[in-house]
């Protein structure tokens, strides 16, 4: 019964994706496919219950890493398991490799064919969970995507992600594909959800008076108040090895970044700000530096300092203009660039800089966009825009500009992607 | 009125009554002793010691009923009119904490009957408009109140009657996105506690 719902839900589910399929049947080369940057991979009809929604998932996996052209094909019937492909054909499709997942009694088996050299890759047993257990099902499914872009790319997927964010004040988390929406707090005054380093647990901030910063467990539910010092709490983020959290906070005189040990002791005053306001801290993936915002200049501009708060220099170049204000920094896992957001004609608009010489990129020019925060691979960006009317979640791939919806529904807002899961 | 000249009046008016208040009794210190006999002059002078004292007393009765006692009418009127003025907010220019002059009017009101009530408490809370980030409204809605909280401490009212605390632009009263709407929005609000029944202020 419950196997049966669940299958009937992944039913419904999927059918926005089986009617995409019909409007791309037939061969798609030069469409999707360019050889001298991606490689062109068929992912095969797998046979058995589910085989079509786990082909559609994969499929969309794989596009959504931006690192893999899908030559999406009408396969007429299955070819079977591990029946050998029809080399001659996927060659003429322009495919470099192909792919078949075919659903197992205890999971998935993967086939992975190399085109060229027209052999078997690669053939993996996966563990899942039962369909019943969709969220877990479609995490494992997600790993499988990852482990395909790796032995493709030699860099690995961001399918087996989440995204954390705010509606209505209460938090939520989704996948990286925008399914499998789930509350993750039952109060209706928190924000600024931010994901442990081991994505485990998440921090986030209670404003309503006496504001409070809160470590979740995202396995247990379980929560613990890690500072609570009146005034305001807001932006808490871990360290790179999850020892330390940094955050604003401030009574009456001005918000500072400060930091507490991640059991809750030895709060310190990191920023010196003299009154105005220091928020947003991001830590270098080295855990070395934090770029924030600061108001200390009279309106708000990007700054970094020492994880101690010594070594306070500017990142973003003063602009006094009209409107001047650059927020809400993320800095890169890679480490060398930094993500915010800044007025541009008075709306904010997604920007990176780099720190090596300081160059500036601006990513997004419709409606009004948010709030970066970085995919684990460093390469894509989600953010919130109004572009669709309401405020939703929307994904950049900063290498070519692609840009797709991420949530839809009621208004959302300040996303965090985890970093890559191994759990569920 | 610019809030200056609010705050000169006022002064003026807390300044004249002191005055008043001192004149009085200095007006019963000794009496020039003139031609007289030294016995005349004994019995004169303990008159004048014993009528000063008696005026003194009378002064400081008045006083102490002046400065200590509820106001004789403490109607329900009274009640509403400094509830009000407890609960009155104060407005703030755009990404600004400094206080405007019609903040300052308002809040000498208030600091006026927290003087004059010395259990009431006063939670400030500091609110923006939707404009910048929640983040950074959350920050400026504090220093909006931290700012008003300093404010009353310089007119007299001790700190740990006052909480500053901040929404930033979670709890806006207007929800439209012309400068009207955003103006009403850019505010301090006020909770008094332990109000009970309040003395209204000598001015």
């Amino acid at each position: 019964m419950t196997y049966r719902r669940a299958f009937c839900a992944l039913l419904l589910f999927t059918s926005p994706l089986a009617a995409q399929d019909t409007t791309t049947r037939g061969v798609r080369i030069g469409l999707t496919y360019d050889p001298g940057s991606k490689l062109g991979v068929v992912v095969l009809r797998g046979a058995g219950t589910g085989a079509d929604s786990i082909r559609a998932i994969v499929q969309r996996d794989l596009d959504f890493g931006d690192r893999i052209s899908v030559i999406r094909i009408d396969s007429p019937s299955d070819t079977g398991r591990d029946v050998v492909p029809n080399w001659a054909v996927l060659a003429k499709l322009g495919a470099a490799a192909a792919v078949q997942i075919t659903p197992t009694p205890t999971g998935m088996h993967l086939a992975v064919y190399d085109v060229a050299k027209q052999t078997t890759a690669l053939v993996r047993e996966y563990v899942a969970p039962a369909m019943s257990d969709l969220r877990g099902w479609r995490a494992a499914l997600h790993g499988l995507s990852d482990d395909i872009e790796e032995s493709f790319t030699g860099t690995r997927g961001i399918a087996r992600t989440r995204v954390l964010f705010e509606r209505a004040k209460r938090i939520y988390v989704a996948d990286s594909d925008g399914e499998q929406v789930v509350a993750l707090t039952p109060t209706a005054s928190v924000m600024s959800p931010s994901w442990s380093p081991n994505g485990q647990s998440m921090v986030y901030t209670n404003w309503q008076p006496p504001a409070h910063v809160v470590v979740h467990d995202l396995t247990t539910g379980r929560e613990r108040t890690v500072f609570s010092g009146g005034g305001v709490s807001v932006t808490p983020v871990f360290s790179p090895d999850g020892s330390t959290i940094a955050f604003g906070h401030g009574v009456d005189d001005g918000v500072d970044i400060y930091a507490v040990d991640a059991a809750g002791t030895n709060v310190r005053r990191l920023s010196v700000g003299h009154g105005s306001d220091n928020t947003s801290p991001t830590f270098s993936p080295d855990g070395r530096r934090l770029a924030f915002m600061s108001g200390r200049a009279g309106h708000p501009e990007l700054y970094t300092m020492d994880a101690d708060g010594a070594n306070f220099s500017p990142l973003t170049p003063l602009d006094f203009g009209e409107n001047a204000y650059r927020a809400n920094p993320d800095w890169s896992p890679a480490g060398q660039t930094v993500a915010f957001q800044s007025m541009i004609s008075g709306i904010f608009q997604i920007m990176t800089i780099n720190l090596r010489d300081l160059g500036m990129k601006q990513l997004t020019s419709d409606g009004k966009n948010e709030e970066p925060s970085w995919a684990p691979d460093g390469r894509h960006l989600v953010f919130s825009s109004n572009r669709s009317g309401s405020k939703q979640l929307w994904v950049v791939d900063v290498e070519t500009g692609r840009t797709r919806q991420l949530t839809r529904g009621a208004a959302v807002r300040n996303p965090s992607w985890s970093p890559r899961l191994s759990s569920n | 009125m610019t809030s200056r000249a609010v705050a000169l009046a006022v002064f003026t008016v807390i300044t004249v009554g002191m005055v008043d208040a001192c004149r009085k009794s200095p007006e019963t210190v000794p009496v020039p002793v003139t031609a007289s006999t030294p016995d005349d002059g004994a019995q004169r002078r303990a008159d004048s010691i014993a009528n000063a004292a008696a005026k003194r007393r009378a002064d400081s009765i008045s006083a102490a009923a002046r400065n200590n006692m509820p106001a004789p009418v403490s109607d329900a009127r009274t009640q509403t009119e400094l509830t009000n003025t407890l609960a009155q907010k104060v407005f703030f220019d755009y990404d600004k904490d400094d206080l405007r002059d019609d903040a300052k009017s308002v809040l000498d009101a208030k600091a006026a009957i927290l003087n004059a009530n010395a259990s009431v408490t006063l939670i400030i809370s500091g609110n923006t408009d939707e404009r910048g980030t929640a983040e950074y409204n959350l920050a400026l809605g504090q220093r909006r109140a931290a700012q008003v909280k300093r404010y009353l401490e310089s007119r007299g009212v001790s700190e740990a009657r006052l909480t500053a605390q901040s929404l930033g632009d979670s709890a806006p009263v207007a929800s439209g996105t012309d400068e009207a709407s955003y103006q009403q929005n850019r505010r301090a609000e006020f909770e008094a506690h332990n109000a009970g029944t309040l003395v209204r202020p000598r001015s």
